[in-house]
Protein backbone atom coordinates (compact mmCIF):
# COMPACT_ATOMS: atom_id res chain seq x y z
CA UNK A 1 0.00 0.00 0.00
CA UNK A 2 1.75 3.30 -0.78
CA UNK A 3 2.25 5.94 1.99
CA UNK A 4 2.08 9.68 1.99
CA UNK A 5 3.12 12.39 4.83
CA UNK A 6 1.38 15.40 5.29
CA UNK A 7 0.99 17.35 8.48
CA UNK A 8 -3.06 17.74 7.84
CA UNK A 9 -5.58 15.37 5.99
CA UNK A 10 -9.02 17.04 5.71
CA UNK A 11 -12.00 14.65 4.83
CA UNK A 12 -14.22 16.15 2.44
CA UNK A 13 -13.21 18.81 -0.60
CA UNK A 14 -16.82 20.94 0.33
CA UNK A 15 -17.12 24.18 1.52
CA UNK A 16 -15.92 23.70 4.91
CA UNK A 17 -13.36 21.02 3.65
CA UNK A 18 -11.84 24.10 1.46
CA UNK A 19 -12.06 26.93 3.82
CA UNK A 20 -10.03 24.38 6.74
CA UNK A 21 -7.54 23.40 4.27
CA UNK A 22 -6.66 26.86 2.97
CA UNK A 23 -6.41 28.34 6.33
CA UNK A 24 -3.87 25.61 7.58
CA UNK A 25 -1.72 25.73 4.15
CA UNK A 26 -1.14 29.25 4.60
CA UNK A 27 0.46 28.62 7.93
CA UNK A 28 3.24 26.65 5.92
CA UNK A 29 2.08 23.06 7.14
CA UNK A 30 1.65 20.39 4.06
CA UNK A 31 -2.42 19.49 3.53
CA UNK A 32 -4.28 16.93 1.61
CA UNK A 33 -7.52 17.08 0.92
CA UNK A 34 -10.07 13.95 0.01
CA UNK A 35 -12.96 14.05 -2.00
CA UNK A 36 -15.15 11.63 -2.73
CA UNK A 37 -16.30 13.04 -5.67
CA UNK A 38 -15.09 13.89 -9.21
CA UNK A 39 -14.80 17.99 -8.26
CA UNK A 40 -14.72 20.23 -5.17
CA UNK A 41 -17.10 22.40 -4.14
CA UNK A 42 -19.83 19.33 -1.86
CA UNK A 43 -23.26 20.36 -1.81
CA UNK A 44 -22.89 23.77 -3.18
CA UNK A 45 -22.12 22.23 -6.66
CA UNK A 46 -26.03 21.24 -6.43
CA UNK A 47 -27.23 24.32 -5.24
CA UNK A 48 -27.79 25.92 -8.52
CA UNK A 49 -30.00 28.95 -7.11
CA UNK A 50 -28.73 32.27 -6.22
CA UNK A 51 -28.38 33.69 -2.45
CA UNK A 52 -24.89 32.17 -1.77
CA UNK A 53 -21.67 34.60 -0.47
CA UNK A 54 -24.12 37.84 0.74
CA UNK A 55 -21.74 37.93 3.78
CA UNK A 56 -18.72 36.34 2.67
CA UNK A 57 -18.39 38.15 -0.83
CA UNK A 58 -21.03 40.55 -0.62
CA UNK A 59 -22.41 39.34 -3.69
CA UNK A 60 -25.06 37.50 -4.46
CA UNK A 61 -23.68 34.30 -6.18
CA UNK A 62 -25.06 30.85 -7.13
CA UNK A 63 -23.78 27.52 -5.01
CA UNK A 64 -21.39 26.48 -8.21
CA UNK A 65 -20.06 29.85 -8.31
CA UNK A 66 -19.39 30.10 -4.52
CA UNK A 67 -17.73 27.20 -4.47
CA UNK A 68 -15.46 28.02 -7.75
CA UNK A 69 -14.13 30.83 -6.04
CA UNK A 70 -12.45 28.36 -3.22
CA UNK A 71 -11.89 25.75 -5.67
CA UNK A 72 -9.64 28.45 -7.82
CA UNK A 73 -8.08 29.27 -4.25
CA UNK A 74 -7.06 25.59 -3.51
CA UNK A 75 -5.43 25.74 -6.79
CA UNK A 76 -3.20 28.14 -6.74
CA UNK A 77 -2.20 26.80 -2.89
CA UNK A 78 0.09 24.06 -2.58
CA UNK A 79 -2.57 21.64 -1.22
CA UNK A 80 -2.18 18.35 -2.43
CA UNK A 81 -6.24 17.50 -3.57
CA UNK A 82 -7.06 13.85 -4.16
CA UNK A 83 -10.14 13.47 -5.94
CA UNK A 84 -12.72 10.39 -6.14
CA UNK A 85 -11.39 9.10 -3.73
CA UNK A 86 -13.17 7.75 0.16
CA UNK A 87 -12.06 7.82 3.36
CA UNK A 88 -12.58 4.48 4.54
CA UNK A 89 -11.06 3.89 7.69
CA UNK A 90 -8.51 5.69 10.27
CA UNK A 91 -6.89 4.70 13.14
CA UNK A 92 -4.22 6.31 15.86
CA UNK A 93 -0.86 5.76 17.50
CA UNK A 94 0.66 8.26 19.85
CA UNK A 95 -0.13 11.67 17.67
CA UNK A 96 0.15 9.83 14.44
CA UNK A 97 -2.83 9.53 13.06
CA UNK A 98 -3.42 7.41 9.56
CA UNK A 99 -6.14 7.72 7.37
CA UNK A 100 -6.89 5.15 4.55
CA UNK A 101 -8.05 6.55 1.39
CA UNK A 102 -9.85 4.38 -1.42
CA UNK A 103 -10.15 5.57 -5.17
CA UNK A 104 -10.28 3.46 -8.63
CA UNK A 105 -7.75 4.56 -10.24
CA UNK A 106 -4.79 4.49 -7.09
CA UNK A 107 -6.41 2.24 -4.91
CA UNK A 108 -5.83 2.45 -1.18
CA UNK A 109 -3.46 5.31 0.13
CA UNK A 110 -2.33 5.22 3.97
CA UNK A 111 -1.92 8.67 5.09
CA UNK A 112 0.30 9.33 7.77
CA UNK A 113 -0.47 12.66 9.45
CA UNK A 114 -0.68 14.72 12.77
CA UNK A 115 -3.94 15.99 12.63
CA UNK A 116 -7.20 15.34 10.70
CA UNK A 117 -10.08 17.73 10.22
CA UNK A 118 -13.29 15.96 9.30
CA UNK A 119 -15.66 18.56 6.89
CA UNK A 120 -17.12 15.75 4.99
CA UNK A 121 -20.69 17.23 5.73
CA UNK A 122 -24.22 15.38 6.28
CA UNK A 123 -26.36 13.17 4.72
CA UNK A 124 -30.33 13.44 4.11
CA UNK A 125 -32.95 11.89 6.80
CA UNK A 126 -35.02 9.62 4.09
CA UNK A 127 -38.34 7.84 4.92
CA UNK A 128 -36.80 5.48 6.98
CA UNK A 129 -36.37 7.95 9.29
CA UNK A 130 -39.66 10.16 9.80
CA UNK A 131 -41.76 6.66 9.03
CA UNK A 132 -43.88 7.22 6.78
CA UNK A 133 -46.39 4.59 6.27
CA UNK A 134 -48.08 3.04 3.09
CA UNK A 135 -46.71 1.10 -0.21
CA UNK A 136 -43.43 1.19 -0.88
CA UNK A 137 -43.26 1.90 -4.85
CA UNK A 138 -40.54 4.39 -6.47
CA UNK A 139 -41.08 7.88 -6.92
CA UNK A 140 -40.15 8.61 -3.18
CA UNK A 141 -37.18 10.79 -3.40
CA UNK A 142 -34.99 12.63 -1.07
CA UNK A 143 -35.32 16.31 -2.17
CA UNK A 144 -31.33 16.88 -2.08
CA UNK A 145 -31.00 13.40 -4.47
CA UNK A 146 -34.02 15.39 -6.65
CA UNK A 147 -32.01 18.61 -6.85
CA UNK A 148 -28.95 16.67 -7.68
CA UNK A 149 -30.14 14.45 -10.26
CA UNK A 150 -32.32 17.42 -12.54
CA UNK A 151 -29.26 20.19 -11.79
CA UNK A 152 -26.36 18.05 -12.70
CA UNK A 153 -27.50 15.10 -14.56
CA UNK A 154 -30.42 16.65 -16.37
CA UNK A 155 -32.97 13.74 -15.05
CA UNK A 156 -36.25 15.16 -13.98
CA UNK A 157 -37.94 12.76 -10.83
CA UNK A 158 -41.49 13.21 -11.69
CA UNK A 159 -44.43 15.32 -13.82
CA UNK A 160 -46.28 15.39 -10.55
CA UNK A 161 -45.23 16.01 -7.18
CA UNK A 162 -45.32 16.54 -3.93
CA UNK A 163 -42.95 17.97 -1.43
CA UNK A 164 -42.79 16.76 2.28
CA UNK A 165 -41.53 19.51 4.51
CA UNK A 166 -41.03 23.07 3.92
CA UNK A 167 -37.45 23.41 5.04
CA UNK A 168 -35.38 25.74 2.12
CA UNK A 169 -34.38 22.81 0.31
CA UNK A 170 -38.27 21.75 -0.28
CA UNK A 171 -39.18 25.31 -0.99
CA UNK A 172 -36.58 25.84 -3.71
CA UNK A 173 -36.85 22.40 -4.86
CA UNK A 174 -41.03 23.24 -5.36
CA UNK A 175 -39.56 26.30 -7.81
CA UNK A 176 -36.96 24.11 -9.63
CA UNK A 177 -39.30 21.23 -10.23
CA UNK A 178 -41.90 24.08 -11.50
CA UNK A 179 -38.99 25.76 -13.85
CA UNK A 180 -38.20 22.33 -15.41
CA UNK A 181 -42.29 21.62 -16.18
CA UNK A 182 -43.45 19.78 -13.54
CA UNK A 183 -46.49 20.09 -11.65
CA UNK A 184 -45.95 20.74 -7.67
CA UNK A 185 -49.01 19.87 -6.21
CA UNK A 186 -48.60 21.06 -2.37
CA UNK A 187 -45.51 21.16 0.46
CA UNK A 188 -47.12 19.27 3.02
CA UNK A 189 -45.00 20.58 6.95
CA UNK A 190 -45.90 18.65 10.14
CA UNK A 191 -45.21 22.37 12.21
CA UNK A 192 -47.57 24.75 12.52
CA UNK A 193 -45.20 27.38 10.59
CA UNK A 194 -42.90 27.19 7.57
CA UNK A 195 -39.31 25.79 8.26
CA UNK A 196 -37.74 27.89 5.50
CA UNK A 197 -36.66 31.44 5.03
CA UNK A 198 -39.98 33.82 4.40
CA UNK A 199 -38.69 35.02 0.88
CA UNK A 200 -38.41 31.18 0.05
CA UNK A 201 -42.08 31.09 1.14
CA UNK A 202 -42.45 34.04 -1.67
CA UNK A 203 -40.76 32.90 -4.37
CA UNK A 204 -40.66 29.83 -4.44
CA UNK A 205 -44.47 28.86 -3.47
CA UNK A 206 -46.91 32.02 -3.51
CA UNK A 207 -45.09 32.67 -7.35
CA UNK A 208 -46.25 30.01 -8.68
CA UNK A 209 -49.92 29.27 -6.32
CA UNK A 210 -48.42 26.16 -4.73
CA UNK A 211 -50.19 24.94 -1.50
CA UNK A 212 -48.30 24.83 1.80
CA UNK A 213 -50.00 22.66 4.33
CA UNK A 214 -49.33 23.68 7.52
CA UNK A 215 -49.59 21.25 10.47
CA UNK A 216 -50.36 18.48 8.10
CA UNK A 217 -48.77 15.39 7.81
CA UNK A 218 -48.54 12.19 4.83
CA UNK A 219 -50.71 9.70 5.51
CA UNK A 220 -50.64 5.87 3.11
CA UNK A 221 -48.57 6.54 -0.15
CA UNK A 222 -50.71 4.53 -2.39
CA UNK A 223 -49.31 3.10 -5.70
CA UNK A 224 -47.87 -0.77 -6.13
CA UNK A 225 -44.81 0.11 -8.74
CA UNK A 226 -45.11 3.88 -9.01
CA UNK A 227 -46.36 6.13 -6.75
CA UNK A 228 -50.05 6.75 -8.15
CA UNK A 229 -51.29 9.39 -4.87
CA UNK A 230 -50.71 10.37 -1.45
CA UNK A 231 -53.37 10.52 1.29
CA UNK A 232 -53.06 14.01 3.90
CA UNK A 233 -53.63 14.15 7.41
CA UNK A 234 -54.63 17.47 9.05
CA UNK A 235 -52.96 17.73 13.01
CA UNK A 236 -55.34 19.43 15.40
CA UNK A 237 -53.07 20.29 18.61
CA UNK A 238 -50.51 17.12 17.41
CA UNK A 239 -53.36 14.70 16.64
CA UNK A 240 -54.19 13.23 13.66
CA UNK A 241 -57.69 13.67 12.32
CA UNK A 242 -58.03 11.23 10.01
CA UNK A 243 -61.56 11.53 9.24
CA UNK A 244 -60.60 15.63 7.49
CA UNK A 245 -57.67 13.12 5.88
CA UNK A 246 -57.77 14.13 1.84
CA UNK A 247 -55.91 12.59 -1.56
CA UNK A 248 -53.65 14.05 -3.63
CA UNK A 249 -53.01 12.15 -6.94
CA UNK A 250 -49.33 12.59 -7.60
CA UNK A 251 -46.49 10.24 -9.35
CA UNK A 252 -43.47 11.28 -6.79
CA UNK A 253 -42.46 12.10 -3.72
CA UNK A 254 -40.00 15.02 -2.22
CA UNK A 255 -38.76 14.37 0.98
CA UNK A 256 -37.44 17.43 2.78
CA UNK A 257 -36.78 16.10 5.92
CA UNK A 258 -33.71 17.21 7.36
CA UNK A 259 -30.30 16.62 7.44
CA UNK A 260 -27.85 15.12 9.89
CA UNK A 261 -24.32 14.85 10.02
CA UNK A 262 -22.39 12.17 8.51
CA UNK A 263 -20.49 10.58 11.14
CA UNK A 264 -20.13 7.43 11.15
CA UNK A 265 -16.23 7.06 10.93
CA UNK A 266 -16.02 9.57 13.75
CA UNK A 267 -18.08 6.97 16.14
CA UNK A 268 -15.85 4.26 14.37
CA UNK A 269 -12.66 5.60 15.98
CA UNK A 270 -14.81 6.58 19.14
CA UNK A 271 -14.88 10.35 19.34
CA UNK A 272 -18.19 11.18 21.21
CA UNK A 273 -21.18 12.64 19.71
CA UNK A 274 -23.11 15.58 20.76
CA UNK A 275 -26.84 13.62 21.01
CA UNK A 276 -28.66 17.48 20.08
CA UNK A 277 -26.40 17.85 17.27
CA UNK A 278 -25.46 14.72 16.12
CA UNK A 279 -22.02 16.33 15.72
CA UNK A 280 -18.87 15.34 17.66
CA UNK A 281 -18.22 17.32 20.78
CA UNK A 282 -15.88 19.69 20.54
CA UNK A 283 -13.72 22.25 22.52
CA UNK A 284 -13.32 26.15 22.06
CA UNK A 285 -10.51 25.27 19.33
CA UNK A 286 -13.40 22.99 17.52
CA UNK A 287 -11.17 19.54 18.35
CA UNK A 288 -12.87 16.37 19.05
CA UNK A 289 -12.46 14.48 22.52
CA UNK A 290 -9.22 13.04 20.27
CA UNK A 291 -5.79 14.86 20.45
CA UNK A 292 -5.84 16.77 16.71
CA UNK A 293 -8.96 15.54 15.25
CA UNK A 294 -10.82 18.45 14.71
CA UNK A 295 -14.41 18.83 12.36
CA UNK A 296 -15.99 21.61 11.09
CA UNK A 297 -18.73 22.58 8.37
CA UNK A 298 -22.41 20.04 7.94
CA UNK A 299 -20.36 17.37 9.64
CA UNK A 300 -19.89 19.34 12.89
CA UNK A 301 -23.92 20.87 13.04
CA UNK A 302 -25.83 21.12 10.29
CA UNK A 303 -25.77 24.90 8.96
CA UNK A 304 -28.43 26.73 6.55
CA UNK A 305 -26.07 29.60 5.32
CA UNK A 306 -22.94 28.72 3.43
CA UNK A 307 -21.33 32.01 5.01
CA UNK A 308 -21.17 30.52 8.40
CA UNK A 309 -19.72 27.37 6.91
CA UNK A 310 -17.13 29.44 5.34
CA UNK A 311 -16.42 31.24 8.75
CA UNK A 312 -16.12 28.08 11.36
CA UNK A 313 -14.31 26.20 9.01
CA UNK A 314 -11.17 28.97 8.58
CA UNK A 315 -10.92 28.94 12.45
CA UNK A 316 -11.07 25.43 12.30
CA UNK A 317 -8.21 25.53 10.00
CA UNK A 318 -6.55 28.09 12.00
CA UNK A 319 -7.26 26.33 15.29
CA UNK A 320 -5.25 23.07 13.89
CA UNK A 321 -2.47 25.07 12.95
CA UNK A 322 -2.11 26.53 16.14
CA UNK A 323 -2.32 22.71 17.70
CA UNK A 324 0.48 21.86 15.38
CA UNK A 325 2.54 25.00 16.65
CA UNK A 326 1.82 23.47 20.30
CA UNK A 327 -0.54 26.27 20.99
CA UNK A 328 -3.42 24.58 22.79
CA UNK A 329 -5.18 25.74 26.15
CA UNK A 330 -5.86 23.89 29.27
CA UNK A 331 -8.18 26.31 30.68
CA UNK A 332 -11.48 25.30 29.07
CA UNK A 333 -14.76 24.68 30.77
CA UNK A 334 -18.45 23.70 29.77
CA UNK A 335 -20.59 25.37 27.90
CA UNK A 336 -24.49 24.43 28.43
CA UNK A 337 -27.39 24.83 26.36
CA UNK A 338 -30.36 26.83 28.58
CA UNK A 339 -33.85 27.84 28.52
CA UNK A 340 -35.15 27.74 24.79
CA UNK A 341 -32.26 26.27 23.48
CA UNK A 342 -31.80 23.63 21.60
CA UNK A 343 -28.09 23.18 21.05
CA UNK A 344 -25.03 25.22 21.07
CA UNK A 345 -21.55 24.66 19.57
CA UNK A 346 -18.44 24.59 20.85
CA UNK A 347 -18.96 22.40 23.98
CA UNK A 348 -16.24 24.27 25.90
CA UNK A 349 -14.89 27.91 26.30
CA UNK A 350 -11.97 29.94 27.78
CA UNK A 351 -12.26 32.98 29.69
CA UNK A 352 -9.21 33.67 28.73
CA UNK A 353 -9.62 34.12 24.91
CA UNK A 354 -12.02 35.01 21.79
CA UNK A 355 -14.80 32.37 21.24
CA UNK A 356 -17.26 32.12 18.60
CA UNK A 357 -20.57 30.55 19.43
CA UNK A 358 -23.47 28.81 17.26
CA UNK A 359 -26.97 27.75 18.42
CA UNK A 360 -30.10 27.16 17.58
CA UNK A 361 -33.70 28.16 19.88
CA UNK A 362 -36.64 25.73 19.85
CA UNK A 363 -39.65 28.68 19.68
CA UNK A 364 -40.30 31.05 17.37
CA UNK A 365 -40.60 34.70 18.73
CA UNK A 366 -40.35 38.35 18.08
CA UNK A 367 -38.10 40.63 20.29
CA UNK A 368 -36.40 37.55 22.49
CA UNK A 369 -33.26 38.10 24.44
CA UNK A 370 -30.35 36.19 24.54
CA UNK A 371 -28.42 35.62 27.76
CA UNK A 372 -25.06 34.49 28.66
CA UNK A 373 -24.05 33.51 32.31
CA UNK A 374 -20.88 31.78 34.48
CA UNK A 375 -21.53 30.53 37.75
CA UNK A 376 -25.14 32.34 37.45
CA UNK A 377 -24.12 35.66 37.39
CA UNK A 378 -24.71 37.06 34.26
CA UNK A 379 -22.26 38.50 31.89
CA UNK A 380 -23.26 39.13 28.85
CA UNK A 381 -26.73 39.74 26.96
CA UNK A 382 -28.17 40.57 23.45
CA UNK A 383 -31.20 41.88 21.76
CA UNK A 384 -32.68 39.49 18.71
CA UNK A 385 -35.49 40.88 16.53
CA UNK A 386 -36.63 37.62 15.60
CA UNK A 387 -35.79 33.82 16.23
CA UNK A 388 -36.86 30.77 14.64
CA UNK A 389 -35.94 27.27 14.33
CA UNK A 390 -33.92 26.94 10.94
CA UNK A 391 -32.39 30.37 11.55
CA UNK A 392 -28.58 29.83 12.94
CA UNK A 393 -27.89 32.42 15.95
CA UNK A 394 -24.23 33.72 16.56
CA UNK A 395 -22.86 35.27 19.50
CA UNK A 396 -18.92 35.95 20.38
CA UNK A 397 -17.54 35.96 23.98
CA UNK A 398 -14.96 38.28 23.72
CA UNK A 399 -11.24 37.78 25.76
CA UNK A 400 -11.37 38.69 29.68
CA UNK A 401 -15.62 39.12 29.13
CA UNK A 402 -15.70 36.55 32.02
CA UNK A 403 -13.61 38.45 34.93
CA UNK A 404 -11.41 36.66 37.14
CA UNK A 405 -13.84 37.49 39.81
CA UNK A 406 -16.53 34.78 38.51
CA UNK A 407 -13.62 32.03 37.90
CA UNK A 408 -13.45 30.16 40.68
CA UNK A 409 -11.50 27.09 41.48
CA UNK A 410 -14.40 25.48 43.51
CA UNK A 411 -17.17 26.28 41.26
CA UNK A 412 -17.26 24.51 37.64
CA UNK A 413 -17.44 27.74 35.68
CA UNK A 414 -19.95 26.36 33.30
CA UNK A 415 -20.77 28.51 30.80
CA UNK A 416 -24.84 28.73 30.62
CA UNK A 417 -26.89 30.54 27.65
CA UNK A 418 -30.96 31.08 27.82
CA UNK A 419 -33.31 32.48 25.13
CA UNK A 420 -36.16 34.35 26.77
CA UNK B 1 -54.62 51.38 -2.22
CA UNK B 2 -52.21 49.54 -0.20
CA UNK B 3 -50.00 45.90 -0.71
CA UNK B 4 -48.35 44.32 2.14
CA UNK B 5 -45.40 41.97 0.93
CA UNK B 6 -42.23 40.55 2.09
CA UNK B 7 -39.38 41.83 0.51
CA UNK B 8 -37.51 39.48 -1.39
CA UNK B 9 -33.99 41.68 -2.13
CA UNK B 10 -32.09 39.44 0.67
CA UNK B 11 -32.51 36.91 3.40
CA UNK B 12 -33.91 39.50 6.33
CA UNK B 13 -37.18 39.23 4.75
CA UNK B 14 -38.44 42.55 5.84
CA UNK B 15 -42.05 43.07 5.82
CA UNK B 16 -43.52 46.06 3.30
CA UNK B 17 -46.44 47.74 2.52
CA UNK B 18 -46.53 49.86 -1.03
CA UNK B 19 -49.22 52.45 -0.90
CA UNK B 20 -50.64 53.89 -4.16
CA UNK B 21 -53.30 57.17 -4.89
CA UNK B 22 -55.21 57.89 -8.04
CA UNK B 23 -51.36 59.72 -9.36
CA UNK B 24 -50.16 56.05 -9.21
CA UNK B 25 -47.18 57.50 -7.04
CA UNK B 26 -45.99 54.80 -4.93
CA UNK B 27 -44.66 54.87 -1.43
CA UNK B 28 -42.99 52.15 0.45
CA UNK B 29 -42.59 51.78 4.56
CA UNK B 30 -40.86 49.14 6.72
CA UNK B 31 -38.01 48.74 4.25
CA UNK B 32 -34.30 48.62 6.17
CA UNK B 33 -32.63 49.26 2.67
CA UNK B 34 -33.20 51.35 -0.77
CA UNK B 35 -33.39 47.27 -2.40
CA UNK B 36 -36.04 46.99 0.03
CA UNK B 37 -37.84 50.69 -1.74
CA UNK B 38 -36.99 49.43 -5.26
CA UNK B 39 -38.70 46.42 -4.99
CA UNK B 40 -41.91 47.28 -3.29
CA UNK B 41 -42.24 49.48 -6.13
CA UNK B 42 -41.53 46.93 -8.74
CA UNK B 43 -43.44 44.38 -7.33
CA UNK B 44 -46.99 46.30 -7.79
CA UNK B 45 -45.57 47.79 -11.60
CA UNK B 46 -43.49 45.07 -12.98
CA UNK B 47 -42.45 42.66 -10.61
CA UNK B 48 -39.17 40.84 -11.22
CA UNK B 49 -37.26 37.89 -10.65
CA UNK B 50 -33.80 36.60 -10.61
CA UNK B 51 -33.74 32.99 -12.89
CA UNK B 52 -31.87 29.95 -12.08
CA UNK B 53 -31.45 27.03 -14.17
CA UNK B 54 -29.13 24.29 -15.74
CA UNK B 55 -28.65 23.46 -19.89
CA UNK B 56 -27.53 20.51 -21.51
CA UNK B 57 -23.37 20.53 -21.68
CA UNK B 58 -20.79 18.57 -23.89
CA UNK B 59 -18.70 17.53 -20.90
CA UNK B 60 -16.64 14.68 -20.18
CA UNK B 61 -17.87 14.52 -16.33
CA UNK B 62 -20.82 17.32 -15.77
CA UNK B 63 -24.41 16.95 -17.32
CA UNK B 64 -25.32 20.17 -16.93
CA UNK B 65 -24.39 24.11 -16.79
CA UNK B 66 -25.86 26.22 -13.80
CA UNK B 67 -26.97 29.58 -15.29
CA UNK B 68 -28.25 32.82 -13.97
CA UNK B 69 -29.51 36.23 -14.86
CA UNK B 70 -27.52 39.24 -14.40
CA UNK B 71 -30.06 40.85 -12.88
CA UNK B 72 -33.77 40.80 -11.98
CA UNK B 73 -36.31 39.61 -14.92
CA UNK B 74 -39.33 41.15 -15.47
CA UNK B 75 -42.00 37.85 -14.69
CA UNK B 76 -43.53 37.61 -18.03
CA UNK B 77 -40.01 37.10 -19.70
CA UNK B 78 -39.39 33.80 -17.75
CA UNK B 79 -41.38 31.15 -19.28
CA UNK B 80 -39.59 31.85 -23.07
CA UNK B 81 -36.42 32.19 -21.33
CA UNK B 82 -36.69 28.83 -19.91
CA UNK B 83 -38.05 27.28 -23.08
CA UNK B 84 -34.72 28.39 -24.65
CA UNK B 85 -32.58 27.14 -21.88
CA UNK B 86 -33.92 24.07 -22.08
CA UNK B 87 -33.23 23.90 -26.01
CA UNK B 88 -29.34 24.30 -25.39
CA UNK B 89 -26.47 21.98 -26.15
CA UNK B 90 -23.32 23.75 -25.45
CA UNK B 91 -19.81 22.94 -26.24
CA UNK B 92 -17.10 23.22 -24.00
CA UNK B 93 -14.85 24.51 -22.69
CA UNK B 94 -16.83 27.35 -20.29
CA UNK B 95 -16.01 30.06 -18.16
CA UNK B 96 -18.09 31.20 -15.22
CA UNK B 97 -19.26 34.32 -16.34
CA UNK B 98 -19.34 33.45 -19.89
CA UNK B 99 -22.66 34.96 -21.84
CA UNK B 100 -24.85 32.83 -22.89
CA UNK B 101 -27.50 34.63 -23.89
CA UNK B 102 -27.13 38.20 -24.62
CA UNK B 103 -29.95 40.95 -24.08
CA UNK B 104 -32.79 38.73 -23.07
CA UNK B 105 -35.79 39.98 -24.80
CA UNK B 106 -34.33 43.12 -24.65
CA UNK B 107 -34.46 43.69 -21.10
CA UNK B 108 -30.62 44.51 -20.89
CA UNK B 109 -29.82 41.29 -18.81
CA UNK B 110 -27.95 38.71 -20.28
CA UNK B 111 -27.88 35.03 -19.17
CA UNK B 112 -24.09 33.53 -17.41
CA UNK B 113 -22.71 30.84 -16.95
CA UNK B 114 -22.05 29.90 -12.79
CA UNK B 115 -19.16 27.54 -13.20
CA UNK B 116 -16.87 26.50 -15.28
CA UNK B 117 -16.13 23.61 -17.17
CA UNK B 118 -12.99 23.14 -19.13
CA UNK B 119 -13.47 19.97 -20.47
C1 LIG C 1 -29.94 21.58 -0.55
C2 LIG C 1 -29.24 22.68 0.19
C3 LIG C 1 -29.53 24.04 -0.11
C4 LIG C 1 -28.82 25.07 0.50
N1 LIG C 1 -29.10 26.39 0.17
C5 LIG C 1 -28.33 27.39 0.70
C6 LIG C 1 -28.50 28.78 0.32
O1 LIG C 1 -29.41 29.11 -0.45
N2 LIG C 1 -27.65 29.71 0.82
C7 LIG C 1 -26.64 29.37 1.66
O2 LIG C 1 -25.85 30.23 2.06
N3 LIG C 1 -26.48 28.09 2.07
C8 LIG C 1 -27.29 27.09 1.63
N4 LIG C 1 -27.10 25.78 2.04
C9 LIG C 1 -26.15 25.52 3.13
C10 LIG C 1 -24.67 25.39 2.73
O3 LIG C 1 -24.49 25.48 1.37
C11 LIG C 1 -24.11 24.07 3.21
O4 LIG C 1 -24.41 23.96 4.55
C12 LIG C 1 -22.58 24.01 3.03
O5 LIG C 1 -22.22 24.17 1.69
C13 LIG C 1 -22.05 22.69 3.58
O6 LIG C 1 -20.67 22.59 3.42
P1 LIG C 1 -19.83 21.36 3.98
O7 LIG C 1 -18.49 21.49 3.36
O8 LIG C 1 -19.94 21.29 5.44
O9 LIG C 1 -20.56 20.04 3.44
P2 LIG C 1 -20.65 19.44 1.96
O10 LIG C 1 -20.80 20.49 0.96
O11 LIG C 1 -21.67 18.37 2.03
O12 LIG C 1 -19.21 18.79 1.74
C14 LIG C 1 -18.82 17.54 2.26
C15 LIG C 1 -17.91 16.88 1.26
O13 LIG C 1 -17.33 15.72 1.84
C16 LIG C 1 -17.30 14.69 0.88
N5 LIG C 1 -17.23 13.43 1.61
C17 LIG C 1 -18.16 12.90 2.45
N6 LIG C 1 -17.74 11.73 2.98
C18 LIG C 1 -16.49 11.52 2.46
C19 LIG C 1 -15.52 10.47 2.64
N7 LIG C 1 -15.72 9.43 3.45
N8 LIG C 1 -14.37 10.57 1.95
C20 LIG C 1 -14.12 11.64 1.11
N9 LIG C 1 -14.99 12.65 0.95
C21 LIG C 1 -16.17 12.59 1.61
C22 LIG C 1 -18.56 14.90 0.08
O14 LIG C 1 -18.47 14.31 -1.20
C23 LIG C 1 -18.65 16.43 0.01
O15 LIG C 1 -18.02 16.95 -1.13
C24 LIG C 1 -27.83 24.74 1.45
C25 LIG C 1 -27.58 23.40 1.79
C26 LIG C 1 -28.27 22.39 1.18
C27 LIG C 1 -27.97 20.95 1.59
S1 LIG D 1 -35.62 45.94 2.57
FE1 LIG D 1 -33.40 45.68 2.37
S2 LIG D 1 -32.85 44.61 4.26
FE2 LIG D 1 -35.05 44.38 4.06
S3 LIG D 1 -35.31 42.42 2.97
FE3 LIG D 1 -35.30 44.04 1.42
S4 LIG D 1 -33.17 44.11 0.77
FE4 LIG D 1 -33.18 43.02 2.70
Amino acid sequence: MKELKFDTLVIGGGSAGMAAALEVSKRGFSVAVVERENSMGGILNQCIHNGFGLHHFNEELSGPAYAEKFIDMVESSNIKVFLDMTVMDMEETGDMKYVYGMSGKTGMIKFCVKTVIFANGCRERNRGSIGTPGTRPSGVFTAGLAQRLVNMEGYIPGKECVIVGSGDIGLIMARRMTWVGAKVKAVIEIQPYPAGLTRNIVQCLNDFNIPLYLSHVVGDIHGKDRVESIDVIPLKNGVEQKDKSFNIICDSLLLAVGLVPDNELAQKIGISINPETNGPIVDRQLMTGKNGIFACGNVLHVHDLVDFVTEESERCGKYAADYMDGKTFSDQYRTVPGQNIKYLVPNFYSPHRDNKFYLRTMIVKNRAELIVSVNGKEIFSKKLKHIQPSEMISFSILEDTVGAEIISECRNNTLEVKIV
Amino acid sequence: MKKDMICISCPMGCRISAEWGKENIITVTGNKCQRGDVYGKEEILSPRRVVTATLNINSSWLGRLPVMTTGTLPKEFIDSLLNKIYKFDLDVPIVRNDIIIKNISNTGIDLIATRSVRT
